[in-house]
């Protein structure tokens, strides 16, 4: 039994955005409630479970905890930390326990109260003492986690040409998809100008090359195949993945603008025997504009340097060759920390069910999903498909 | 020197990384290098990341290199780098090819730029901590083989 033998049957999302009164665990059962509902399956049929660490509360065995203030005891369970790529590996984690027999249906949940839990400069703060930083040789150097990307798109700047005003593209681009989200944190249009004209965080990224600080969770179901065909939506099946690593910090990477990407998009589309060319829709991990730009050339979706140009003249908006981050990603849609990759799962099951409403694009059939952690440094790339 | 802010985060060494920090308390820079292929890292690992030895040591480096890449920070991320708003969080590519994360101090951010020669300089965090900074340098590059430091 391969892991074409499982398949994602429903997908949910809390309330996102600012969520007041409402605690990390309330959230993440409201985005598996949602789910269940949309696969039309009950808490019973659930006997797998993978979660991903907060940072709001100390958990000890996340798993267990989110597994046992749902009522669950599942036969198989994991807390998954991929840092911003654990969206995407949990639904590969996922078909693995279903296919190799560890359970039939898994419950894939995520997500956390990081903005009403804490001041927004608090938690820019926990962020930036997280780990992201190495805590004796960068952290006393005050870079905040934008700096390190900022560190690296100040480097791609210099090797390739690439703009603030082809970063700020991307920002205005999603922040136009979350404008037809109806869930989404921010949904009010941006101009290139705003994105220059926001206030300077760590030169040279700008407010709104960053991303959000939000409430929410999401969540989804994978089952076996064989059960999926008998639920009510299209089954949406993984046709390929891969995980890449270049580095641990970004204070030691010898060839920053490169990432990890380039190894977890080859696995991915070989895996699929599919190609760049094919994907309808690219469902980018998105924590600051920069990281956009360097996912579609590390990816294949064009070369090494050219990114900066790709993300201009539409081409990554809805109608435009490459659809990117439809539902407006962590820059415009939620971004509650750990959890905040897999809301771009999520919509792409949303893409390739045809249930995208306004902002659905026409006929997609094949979609890419890719999660980033660190500072570019851990990648896992997913193909999914009807 | 300025006083130190107490809020703000400091190193605390460990047994893997001791030596560099007792280096810079004494005006040094070292840096983990490998005595089978000769190369340096950092940051220090168990064995080295070019041929996997385990037979590593630490050798003083020269403290030159370049900018390669910078980040001048508005924001602090933490109450105790507020007061040093601007500052510029560089990546420094030392001569003898590791890199590391440090501050750059004494040049305008307006003309710091990537390829810019730096060399190492030392502030004082308190009786336990030097934190090595970068400063503009005047010097011309020069390579240091680990020999001439032995
Ligand atoms: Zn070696």
């Amino acid at each position: 039994m391969g892991l074409n033998e499982a398949a994602i049957v429903g997908i949910g999302e809390s309330a996102c955005g600012k969520v007041p009164g409402q605690s990390a665990l309330q959230l993440q059962t409201a985005a598996a409630r949602a789910a269940l509902e949309d696969a039309g399956l009950q808490w019973s049929d659930i006997d797998g479970l993978i979660t991903t660490p907060v940072r709001v509360e100390a958990w000890n065995m996340p798993c267990g905890v989110v597994a046992s203030h749902m009522g669950l005891r599942p036969a198989y369970l994991s807390t998954l930390d991929l840092a911003g790529a654990s969206g995407a590996a949990m639904i590969h984690h996922a078909a693995m326990a279903i296919s190799t027999g560890q359970c039939e249906t898994v419950l894939c949940v995520a997500g956390q109260n990081l903005l009403t839990h804490q001041s927004r400069s608090s938690a820019v703060q926990v962020m930036a003492e997280s780990g992201a930083a190495h805590s004796q040789f960068e952290v006393p150097y005050g870079p905040l986690v934008a700096s390190n990307y900022a560190l690296i798109a100040q480097r791609h700047m210099h090797e390739y040409g690439t703009t603030v005003e082809q970063m700020a593209e991307v920002a205005v681009t999603l922040r136009h998809h979350a404008s037809l989200n109806p869930n989404a944190h921010m949904q009010k249009p941006l101009s290139i100008r705003e994105v220059l004209d926001s206030p300077m965080i760590t030169s040279p990224l700008k407010r709104f090359d960053c991303a959000l600080v939000s409430d929410g969770a999401a969540a989804a179901i994978v089952t076996r195949m064989d059960r999926a065909r008998d639920l009510k939506s299209t089954p949406i099946k993984l046709l390929g993945q891969g995980y890449g690593l270049s580095h641990s910090y970004v204070g030691d990477a010898l060839q920053l603008p490169l990432s990890g990407a380039v190894d977890s998009g080859k696995k991915a589309f070989q895996m699929s025997g599919v190609r760049p060319e094919d994907i309808d829709v690219a469902q980018l991990y998105d924590c600051f504009t920069i990281t956009v730009i360097i996912e579609l050339e590390d990816l294949g979706f064009c070369k090494k340097g050219e990114g900066g140009a790709f993300v201009q003249g539409g081409r990554i908006g809805l109608k435009g060759a490459l659809p990117v981050t439809t539902h407006g990603g962590l820059l415009s849609a939620v971004h509650p920390g750990l959890g905040g990759g897999f809301f771009h799962v999520i919509e792409a099951v949303r893409q390739l069910r045809g249930s995208a409403g306004e902002r659905q694009v026409a006929d997609a059939k094949l979609a890419l999903v890719h999660g980033n952690g660190g500072s570019i440094a851990i990648h896992c790339t997913l193909i999914l498909g009807v | 020197m300025s006083l130190v802010n107490p809020l703000r985060p400091l190193p605390i060494p460990n047994p893997l990384t001791e030596p560099y920090w007792q280096a810079a308390l004494e005006g040094v820079l070292k840096m983990p290098h490998c005595l089978s292929c000769g190369q340096f890292h950092f940051y220090p690992r168990s064995l080295c990341p070019f041929c996997r030895s385990d037979a590593l040591d630490w050798q003083a480096v020269s403290g030159l290199g370049e900018v390669y890449s910078y980040t001048v920070v508005h924001r602090a991320p933490s109450l105790g780098f507020k007061g040093m708003l601007p500052y510029t969080v560089g990546i420094i590519s030392l001569d003898e090819g590791p890199h590391l994360m440090s501050r750059i101090v004494g040049v305008p951010p307006e003309e710091i730029f990537i390829g810019m020669r730096v060399n190492v300089d030392f502030e004082s965090q308190n009786s336990e901590i030097n934190l090595p900074v970068f400063v503009k340098s005047l010097q011309a590059p020069r390579v240091v083989t680990p020999k001439e430091n032995a």
